[in-house]
């Protein structure tokens, strides 16, 4: 049993933002004042606070990971007792468009299972074109890195339509393909195309010649050296192109449902804008940040266990 | 000594190499380059930069053409690299992103013969004592155990001819010492012929049959010394006897008198 007093700061955070939120009454013009959500949010919190707090007596790994992030999430209570002070408390901004946090927070149970169906419609849509961009990207980028003849006649092409930003290939995009779908696909795939193709080339090409002679007196052929050496040795810079790549794709797509889709976590937010919704907005923009989080982190893991080789080469 | 291996005699008929230098020039890497080494041999190629030791020691592995002339592996023309002519540069290169199994396991996979030849990967790393570090990442190996599993790596192969390019020169003298000795241990067991480049005239006449010392400008084989001092039971040589002592100041004395003519040069 060990305890570490930074383990406490989240709980005084929850506390502070609990008393306050009981303590100060609502001001008498907010709307929607009885939405128990944000309270029935911080009571949740306290318990899994405390109860974190508790295990990290006993489980050392918990205790470090936790204790470090201890300000950080105390900090966040503050802040959201003082969004609650000026939103609900006080009232200092025009509720139309600052809600309540409550009001926020009941999105998530009323709009529920559209929300859902935006995340599967955007998560599709990404995959998607992450994949088609990734394998193009691969192909063009080896085949410009690798071969000559490639890199004479393709790299030309690369440089004068990589660098155009994709949302521009809109207005095409809408005409050749036949659904919005389809041309978000194309436009996210546009962008992530672009970034793996110039990485991989560069990775393949700065890859120190002395790995292939060496791999060359193994008895290794050409095929080989480029598969078995120029490939893994680029690892390290594809992954960056492809790090590159998923965050230019958040911005395709978000652009891309914002013109044609009819669902989707962009398509989402834009329409609720025009609705003067705001509350749905925020919570839309919510939904947004932590999916991206999600997909970056799940990659910083995947590239983690691939690249471990090179730990502390590359940072970012 | 194990059976002499009849294979792996290397023979270069009137090598020239010429490069194209960035300004369009032609430039002489190495000219007239007649030599035969014997199967098993021990050969060690010493001279100043620009002697052209390492265009012959590419030239044997096939990563580049003569310009004129040729040069065979028991009668075979040398056109292109394979396996069985390994090659050990300073820096071991290893595959940073595989561990030192999969890096001696390289050679075999490339030749589709890893199946039937897997219990040879352990045996070969047995061979140059890193067992226990097969799934050790090669950052994480010292200087001295990292050219040892590029040794495994080539040695994998069987290679006839063991090309050495200052395998040693970026360690310490005390691992250079041992890894002098471990070379030669694995020399007696495996009979490979083995040239290497050097530019440490002790090492040269520690390790060598024959020395080939080179001079530039032009770049060639100035002479051929036998080394005939008796090996020890490393098959290393007294380094303090009076022999070894006179040998190596026959070296340096034509080393040096060609070192002037670079010096007066020397004005990058």
């Amino acid at each position: 049993m060990n305890f570490k007093a930074k383990t406490v700061p989240p709980i005084i955070g929850v506390l502070i933002a609990l008393i306050v939120n009981i303590i100060v009454p609502n001001n008498k013009k907010l709307k929607y004042a009885d939405l128990p959500h944000y309270r029935y949010f911080l009571i949740i919190a306290l318990v899994v606070t405390v109860l974190l707090a508790l295990v990290s007596l006993f489980n050392e790994k918990l205790r470090e990971r936790y204790s470090y992030r201890g300000f950080f999430i105390g900090g966040v209570f503050i802040f959201l007792t003082l969004l609650d002070l000026v939103t609900s408390k006080f009232l200092l901004l025009p509720q139309l468009y600052f809600p309540s946090i409550a009001r926020i927070f009941n999105v998530f149970f009323e709009d529920k299972t559209l929300l859902l169906e935006c995340i599967r419609s955007s998560f599709l849509l990404l995959i998607k074109g992450i994949t088609i961009g990734f394998i193009l990207g691969m192909a063009c980028g080896i085949a410009v890195g690798w071969s000559k003849n490639a890199n004479y006649w393709i790299y030309p092409l690369i440089r004068i339509l990589g660098p155009i930003p994709s949302s521009t290939w809109t207005p095409l995009a809408l005409v050749v393909f036949p659904s919005a779908q389809g041309a978000a696909v194309f436009l996210i795939a546009f962008g992530v195309w672009f970034q793996i193709t110039i990485l991989t080339c560069s990775g393949i090409q700065s890859v120190k010649k002395a790995y292939f002679e060496v791999s060359s007196t193994l008895g290794a052929s050409n095929l080989q050296n480029l598969f078995k050496i120029a490939v893994p040795a680029a690892a390290p810079s594809i992954f960056l192109g492809f790090f590159n790549a998923t965050c230019s794709s958040f911005v395709a797509l978000m652009a891309a449902e914002m013109i044609g889709c009819k669902s989707g976590l962009g398509w989402y937010v834009n329409w609720q804008k025009t609705m003067l919704s705001y509350p749905n907005v925020y919570a839309g923009l919510i939904v947004v940040a932590i999916f991206c989080y999600i997909l970056v982190t799940i990659q910083f893991k995947v590239r983690d266990r691939l690249l471990s080789w090179q730990e502390g080469v590359v940072k970012w | 000594m194990v059976e002499t291996k009849q294979t792996g005699a290397i023979s270069a008929k009137n090598v020239r190499k010429e490069f194209i230098d960035p300004n369009g020039e032609s430039v002489i890497a190495l000219e007239n380059v007649n030599v035969d080494i014997r199967p098993g041999e021990f050969i060690c190629l010493i001279g100043p930069s620009g002697c052209g030791k390492s265009t012959f020691l590419r030239l044997v592995a096939g990563l580049i053409q003569p310009t004129q002339g040729a040069l065979f592996l028991d009668d075979e023309e040398i056109k292109k690299p394979g396996y069985e002519r390994g090659l050990v540069f300073q820096d071991p290169t290893l595959f940073p992103w595989l561990n030192i199994y999969e890096n001696v396991a390289f050679g075999l996979k490339t030749r589709g013969i890893y199946k039937e030849k897997k219990e040879e990967v352990s045996e070969f790393i047995k061979l140059v004592k890193l067992e226990g570090f097969e799934k050790s990442l090669p950052h994480h190996l010292s200087g001295g155990m990292a050219q040892r599993a590029g040794l495994a790596r080539a040695l994998v192969n069987h290679p006839k001819v063991l090309l050495l390019d200052e395998p040693f020169g970026a360690l310490d003298a005390f691992t250079r010492m041992n890894m002098q000795d471990e070379l030669l241990r694995i020399w007696k067991e495996r009979g490979t012929t083995m040239i290497m480049v050097t530019h440490d005239v002790d090492e040269a006449v520690y390790l060598s049959d024959r020395i080939f010392v080179m001079t530039p400008r032009p770049a060639k084989i100035e002479s051929i010394v036998d080394v005939e001092i008796g090996r020890n039971e490393t098959l290393g040589r007294k380094r303090d006897s009076v022999d070894f002592l006179n040998l190596r100041s026959k070296i340096l004395q034509i080393l040096d008198y060609t070192g002037k003519a670079v010096e007066i040069e020397y004005n990058i």
